[in-house]
């Protein structure tokens, strides 16, 4: 996009996160959103990250814990729900995996390059802890 | 709604009153202060005025000058009448968010009465807090006496608010001599005074929630020089002018005059000196009293300072053949400001005065008629040599040896 010359936006160090008037913007999903160019969430910061998440949904219980400390609101979820991850705005800090409570964990970090499918065939077994292998119910 | 205060036509002012009853009478939101002498009485006024339920406004007390400025920002972004007041070392606290408030477009009105800038410790009047401002994008008015205090701060308001123009403002006056000195002042009614002005009128406020804003953005080498730019832009070429509309409106209500250059005897003047502040009126009393023996002296006072009024001021010296600029400021390692100022304004034009730097009064070392008189007597000197007869800067009303350079 060709920049703006000094003359060709606004005055101040002032950006605008929609365009035009919002009304009821709680309530709009973010995709829904009429965010500005200014916006930050219309700029993908994806080049910033060398390790992503990996989702794996059979193993997820809902949680959300990993919505509620991502510090870049990049964890998707729908009426509660974890659905994904937004790639644009992860910077693969690892909280997400760190907070997952699930075993094995729901969420994995991996190289930025790593193929999801692969990843996915490839995910780590559950963890059977010594105490449980004592008391088999079964 | 607030209650209205009688007011005499005249009443007896000092310049610390006179600013906060304009204050008061603009109906300021938000006066977000850390009081420091000369400037306490302009904050304490308004918040006396705001508790009695003559102004409806918040006074926000704050842990310093710099926490002082950053608040008023923060309300200004919010969408508010905003002032404040300070002087000397609290200026200097204040220097890093005058860049932000300007750099931000915050119309927001400072008060500083000027104070001179320690070590050693001094809370008597110079210009030194004026001169740290220059370069921080701010307009800066200049009163001589309370009256002006008075006025400049209803044009200040009236100007930075203007959505052409959006930028803070200072007004100016001198610590003691003029902020603790009674005068007679000339009032405005409340309705008056506040119809000047008129209801602010936000612009990008952050209360606007159908509007959501970020400010105070940050930008790199990508962005910063265009807002720089545009900043310097609405200062240089949109003030000025908006200045100069407020002057003509301000004489239409109250009869009063004010003009980008003040001049005293200048249109058949040979002779001048260049100053600001209380200086001013000290000056014109000693061109009386010259003029009454026949010598063609004459006075400028810099009214606005910035932005600076190069093309009224060289209009103003174009025929005159000696000037002296005073500075109430040590320039530290060069020639004063005003000297320099000059220097550039008449560079490219015809005019080639003799021009010599005079410093003086730091401290609230007093500048007196004698003064002005040796002053004057070295510009005739140069006028008649067509050069300079002195060294370049010279110090005036110093005790000891006499000191000069250049």
């Amino acid at each position: 996009m060709e920049k703006a010359g000094w003359d060709g936006f606004e005055i101040g160090a002032m950006l605008r996160t929609f365009e035009g008037a919002i009304q009821n913007i709680a309530t709009t999903l973010p995709e829904d959103r009429a965010y500005s160019q200014s916006s930050s969430f219309t700029a993908s910061v994806a080049d910033w990250r060398i390790e992503k998440p990996l989702f794996n949904k059979d193993y997820c219980i809902d949680c959300q814990f990993c919505w509620i400390y991502c510090p870049d609101m990049s964890i998707i979820a729908r009426d509660k729900k974890m659905v994904g991850i937004d790639f644009d705005h992860c910077k693969g800090c690892g909280i997400c995996v760190e907070v997952c409570p699930t075993n094995p964990k729901s969420l994995l970090m991996f190289a930025e390059q790593q193929d999801e499918d692969i990843a996915l065939e490839q995910w780590p077994k559950k963890e059977k802890k010594e105490k449980e292998t004592e008391v088999e119910e079964d | 709604m607030a209650d209205t205060m009688e007011l005499r036509d005249i009443e007896v002012w000092d310049g610390n009153m006179a600013a906060s009853q304009a204050l008061r009478q603009v109906q300021v939101d938000v006066v977000a202060a850390y009081p420091i002498t000369p400037s306490t009485p302009i904050v304490e006024n308004y918040a006396n005025f705001e508790a009695n339920g003559y102004v409806d406004g918040e006074f926000v007390m704050v842990e310093s000058e710099h926490a002082a400025m950053s608040g008023c920002i923060g309300a200004a972004a919010a969408g508010g009448r905003v002032a404040t007041a300070t002087s000397s070392q609290g200026f200097a606290l204040m220097v890093e968010t005058l860049y932000s408030a300007s750099g931000m477009r915050l119309p927001i009105i400072l008060n500083v009465v000027n104070r001179a800038l320690g070590a050693p410790l001094n809370v008597n009047g110079d210009h030194s807090d004026m001169y740290l401002g220059r370069d921080s994008g701010w307009i800066q008015l200049n009163a001589y006496n309370p009256q002006h205090a008075y006025d400049l701060n209803f044009i200040a308001f009236k100007v930075a608010e203007d959505h052409d123009v959006r930028l803070p403002a200072m007004v100016h006056q001198d610590g003691f001599m003029t902020s603790h000195t009674a005068q007679g002042v000339h009032t405005m009614t409340d309705e008056q005074g506040f119809n000047f002005v008129g209801e602010f009128q936000p612009m990008n406020d952050m209360l606007d929630l159908d509007h959501p804003v970020t400010h105070g953005v940050q930008t790199e080498e990508d962005w910063h020089f265009e807002h720089k730019a545009r900043q310097q832009h609405a200062l240089m070429t949109v003030a000025i002018p908006k200045i100069e509309e407020a002057f003509d409106a301000f004489e239409k209500l109250t009869g009063r005059r004010y003009n980008l250059v003040e001049t005293h005897q200048m249109d058949d003047a040979e002779m001048a000196v260049i100053c600001m502040g209380t200086s001013v009126e000290t000056a014109m009393e000693v061109v009386n009293e010259l003029r009454a023996q026949g010598i063609k002296a004459g006075v400028v006072g810099i009214r606005v300072f910035r932005p600076w009024p190069l093309e009224q001021l060289a209009e103003v010296l174009k025929n005159v053949k000696a000037i002296g600029a005073l500075d109430r400021s040590s320039p530290h390692g060069t020639v004063g400001m005003l000297f320099n100022e000059i220097a550039g304004t008449l560079f490219n034009t015809d005019a080639k005065p003799v021009l010599t730097n005079y410093i003086y009064g730091l401290g609230g070392r007093d500048l007196t008629k004698a003064h002005l008189v040796s002053i004057f007597g070295d510009l005739k000197a140069n006028m008649d040599a067509g050069k300079p007869t002195t060294p370049l800067q010279q110090y005036i009303g110093l005790r000891g040896p006499k000191l000069s350079f250049f």
